[in-house]
């Protein structure tokens, strides 16, 4: 498969290191919230094969991002590192982020091209369209890369991003990372119609819906939909179907509103587990190499979280900088 | 030294923008071929085309969302919003994303912006065509809020504002936009944010006031010189950053203020600055702040009756400074 997109051995297992690296992250941000170390957390169990299918399937040299919440995987292959996304779970001073103002999993980071995000909905997807826009009298061919929840699908300023992207055909991908629930609520009550992808028609641009626990699969139609916008053709909507594999965040008990059973048979979808059945099947990784590969990432995550325990909190003064109103 | 209207100072202070920097746009809607429902950039799309003139879909939050993604980029996006009434469906988009923009990003990124907002009253607007807005906004840090009465401030606030690193919501009075006229220089010229303008100097009566207000606010002290009431009257000019120094100067000039604006009363901007005097200024006073503002009801009605019930004028401002020169 990998093969085929063109994508070398190197690379896939380059992906899977990445996948990896998101998951140890944030079940050891889940620990440390449990242990009452950090106030809050929110996961992106389940989401891992959409952030680092899409990432490698963009420019990372020049094109832009408007993530949100469960994006972690993705940012991390843009640039990001263990220990910045562990500077930002403390709320430290030297989180790239937000300098310790944002809950965790806010991102946004110039160096990278990853706008700054907020807690409303998307928000950013109109805030794409413009980077994409000024883009276009920029004279530059860079793409503008937004993702979001099927929840948020639903919000006017969607719809709005879309019907203006469609309109100037703007070099726009709009990600929906379908994972069945917006908080407590099941995407049968979130989206009427037959699914979100073919909402696009009515933008006058394709929709595709993938199967988000696929690595391949979204690096295969990201791809494209990069191509295409950048031959000036317009966006792409992809919407790329997974599971939450945890509660919306370290507030929420999900138990109240799906089944343990419900979980667990999901689990067994894993897109880790899927990638990893992949590399043993195809020789790509075998017992040994796993194992190293564990060894190391576990190792970064726990130098991650020392280093930012120690790291220091911004001074209180800081709450007055960056005030010019 | 030309003699041009309001709304010419608008048109104006874009034009130059527009022509010293190729990033600055415009977006929103009728802003292109028609040049605006108030022709406010009437020829702008004829001189740099519709990339940087650009009819928008007519959806307000998309007007400030896309000129936020565009800011944060490095763009220097003017969004006109048609009527100030219709910015509801963007105050998220204002409120959560450009005020805090920098501020989240531990000031990584900014959003220089200015969002222009045609508002008020006594032009048989009826509700939605009417309304002030400023109140929603005033307790907002992280915007700026401009608000200016004559052609010479609109034009030396506007490019002040273009040239903003951060976000600017600039109120145009539409009564003014035809009505009021001035002469502005020929050399070039700007005006600094946050600085008040003494319009009257005076020694009975402190009238604090911005937008159209101001021209009735004149007029009224012209009739009550006459009668030897001499006004001191301050245009604001700007809400944010407020000239809290010209506010105490000014009541400290007669111990006797008058705040008038034509937003309603409850939770006005006039609070604010009431509160200012009382809490820096109070022993300054000679008698008790006294605020005249448009009724609490909805909105401004249609009927030329209701209206003018609504509206403050020359009349209503007159009485009430001689009321209190009386005290």
């Amino acid at each position: 498969m990998h093969k085929e997109l063109g994508l070398t051995e190197q690379q896939v297992l380059e992906m899977y290191r990445y996948m990896l690296l998101a998951r140890k992250l944030d079940e050891r941000m889940w620990l440390l919230n449990r242990a009452g170390s950090i106030p809050f957390t929110i996961s992106c169990q389940g989401h891992e094969a959409i952030g680092v299918g899409a990432a490698f399937a963009l420019d990372r040299t020049k094109d832009w991002l408007c993530p949100y919440y469960r994006d972690l995987a993705m940012v991390l292959v843009f640039g990001q590192t263990a220990k910045e996304q562990m500077l930002a779970a403390f709320g430290k001073r030297d989180d790239p982020n937000s300098g310790g103002r944002q809950m965790p999993m806010h991102f946004g980071d110039k160096r990278y091209r990853i706008l700054s995000g907020s807690s409303p909905v998307a928000t950013q997807m109109l805030h794409a369209v413009g980077i994409a826009y000024a883009g276009k009298l920029d004279g530059k061919d860079h793409v503008v890369f937004a993702s979001c929840g099927e929840g948020s699908s639903n919000q006017g300023d969607w719809h709005e991003a879309c019907n203006f992207a469609g309109v100037h055909k703007l070099p726009v991908i709009f990600m929906v990372e379908n994972n069945q629930y917006a908080i407590s609520v099941h995407v049968s009550k979130q989206v009427a119609g037959e699914n979100v992808a073919s909402r696009a028609h009515g933008y006058g641009f394709p929709g595709v819906k993938v199967d988000g626990r696929d690595v391949f699969a979204v690096y295969r139609e990201v791809k494209q939909a990069a191509e295409r916008a950048r031959r000036g053709e317009g966006p792409t909507l992809i919407e790329a179907v997974t599971y939450r594999l945890a509660p919306h965040s370290s507030d929420d008990d999900d138990l109240t509103y799906r089944t343990k059973d419900e979980v667990e048979e999901a689990k067994k979808m894993d897109p880790l587990q899927r990638f990893r059945h992949y590399l043993f099947a195809n020789q790509l990784l075998d017992p040994q190499q796993e194992e190293e590969l564990n060894q190391q990432l576990d190792q970064e995550v726990d130098d991650a979280t020392e280093f930012a325990k120690k790291a220091p909190d911004p001074d209180q003064q800081e709450l007055y900088r960056h005030v010019f109103a | 030294m030309p003699t041009i209207s309001y709304i010419e100072g608008v048109t104006a202070a874009i034009r130059e923008e527009m022509r010293a920097d190729p990033r600055v746009f415009v977006l929103g809607e009728d802003v292109g071929v028609r040049g605006g429902v108030f022709r406010a950039t009437a020829g702008l799309y004829e001189e740099f085309g519709q990339d940087r003139v650009l009819d928008t879909p007519l959806t307000e939050s998309a007007i400030v969302g896309v000129a936020i993604g565009a800011a944060a980029y490095g763009m220097r996006p003017i969004a006109e919003i048609q009527f100030a009434d219709f910015i509801l469906p963007a105050v998220n988009q204002i409120m959560s994303e450009a005020a805090k923009m920098r501020y989240r990003s531990n000031g990584s990124w900014g959003c220089p912006l200015v969002i222009r907002a045609p508002y008020g009253g006594g032009i048989h607007g009826a509700l939605y065509h009417s309304q002030s807005i400023e109140s929603i906004f005033v307790g907002t840090p992280g915007l700026k809020i401009v608000a200016p009465s004559t052609p010479y401030d609109v034009k030396g606030l506007l490019k002040t504002a273009i040239r903003d690193e951060d976000p600017v919501l600039f109120l145009e009075h539409k009564r003014c936009y035809r009505w009021i006229k001035g002469d502005i220089p020929d050399e070039e010229y700007t005006i600094p944010l946050g600085k008040a303008d003494v319009k009257l100097e005076g020694t009975d009566v402190t009238v604090i006031t911005y937008g159209l207000m101001v021209h009735y606010a004149l007029e009224a002290a012209k009739n009550l010189k006459d009668e030897g009431i001499h006004v001191h009257l301050l245009d604001l000019r700007t809400l944010v950053p407020l000239d809290k120094e010209a506010i105490l100067e000014a009541t400290a000039k007669t111990g006797k203020v008058l705040i008038i604006h034509e937003d309603n009363k409850t939770g006005g901007f006039g609070s604010e600055v009431s509160a200012i005097i009382a809490e820096e200024g109070l022993f300054e006073l000679d008698a008790p702040i006294q605020r005249l503002c448009g009724p609490d009801v909805p909105a401004m009605p249609y009927n030329a009756l209701l209206e003018r019930e609504f509206m403050l004028d020359p009349q209503k401002i007159e009485v009430a400074i001689r009321e209190l020169a009386e005290f």
